[in-house]
């Protein structure tokens, strides 16, 4: 697979956002800071990928999963991530499984819907509830693709 | 595959990452080894790479000279790799700045040494890029 090298790079925009975020007010940083942190950002994925693999390997799998990563967070002596690695899996599981109970839900009311037109009242709060889960199902079809 | 995840969604929320997965994706698959990647390990792998942002600039922020920081500057960045054994990894593509004459000057004792010594010397360029 050939990549441009442009795509092995990170968006500037929220490179420069995470940066600033975390430095104390009023600090600038220069271009060519930012555009070193960036570089850098590129090749912790890398060597945290390769780390990762590793653990997959040694596991004989072939699809690297969330605790090889946290493994390799480990091995790269970054344990500081690995508490909030680990918040962020279980708000990440937890919107998972929200979304799927929400599509789920939303095709049980398209049944009752289809059933009886009569209720005007819930209706319109069903179209909005249906709205709301219509976006979060193609967000989840978006994210399923990515797969 | 437009899942770029930036600010906050429809709820106000705010986002668990702001790095676009599509982007980390295809750094990860150009590592040759991999295979396939769970969608929960590209989503803390994007997590990883925010706080390893963070980490890299504040504490190169931190352990930077000068008493009055008003800015990171790139020097900053190339001694924390230089110095810290966490960020080491990154010597390579941050190399501290030299001027152009003192490296020059270091060329020239090099050659100047490798003639003295009339025989194969295989080293190291520590040329930066």
């Amino acid at each position: 697979m050939a990549e441009r090298p442009e795509d092995l790079n990170l968006p500037n925009a929220v490179i420069t956002r995470i940066i600033k975020e975390a430095l104390p007010d009023g600090v600038n940083i220069s271009k060519e800071a930012r555009s070193a942190i960036s570089r850098a950002a590129s090749v912790f994925v890398l060597y945290a990928t390769s780390c990762a693999n590793n653990f997959a390997m040694k596991g004989k799998r072939k699809t690297l999963n969330a605790s090889d990563v946290l493994s390799a967070m480990e091995e790269m002596e970054f344990q500081r991530f690995i508490t909030p690695l680990k918040e962020a899996l279980e708000a990440y599981r937890r919107e998972q499984k929200g979304k799927k109970e929400a599509s789920e839900q939303k095709k049980k009311d398209k049944d009752r819907k289809t059933d009886s037109e009569e209720q005007d009242r819930s209706r319109d709060e069903d179209n909005d509830e249906d709205e709301e889960r219509l976006e979060e199902e193609e967000q989840n079809e978006e994210e399923e693709v990515d797969n | 595959m437009a899942d770029v995840a930036v600010g906050k969604d429809k709820c106000g929320e705010q986002r668990l990452v702001s790095l676009p997965l599509s982007r980390i994706r295809v750094i990860m698959k150009s590592s040759p080894e991999v295979s396939s990647i769970n969608q929960e390990a590209l989503v803390l792998t994007a997590k990883a790479t925010e706080l390893f942002v963070q980490y890299l600039a504040t504490y190169s922020y931190r352990h930077g000279s000068g008493k009055e920081r008003k800015a990171l500057t790139y020097s900053d960045l190339a001694n924390t790799a230089e110095e810290s054994e966490t960020f080491q990894f990154l010597a390579d593509i941050l190399p501290k700045k030299i001027l152009a004459s003192k490296y020059l000057k270091m060329l020239k004792e090099k050659r100047e040494d490798e003639e003295a010594n009339d025989g194969d010397k295989s080293d190291n360029d520590e040329a930066e890029s």
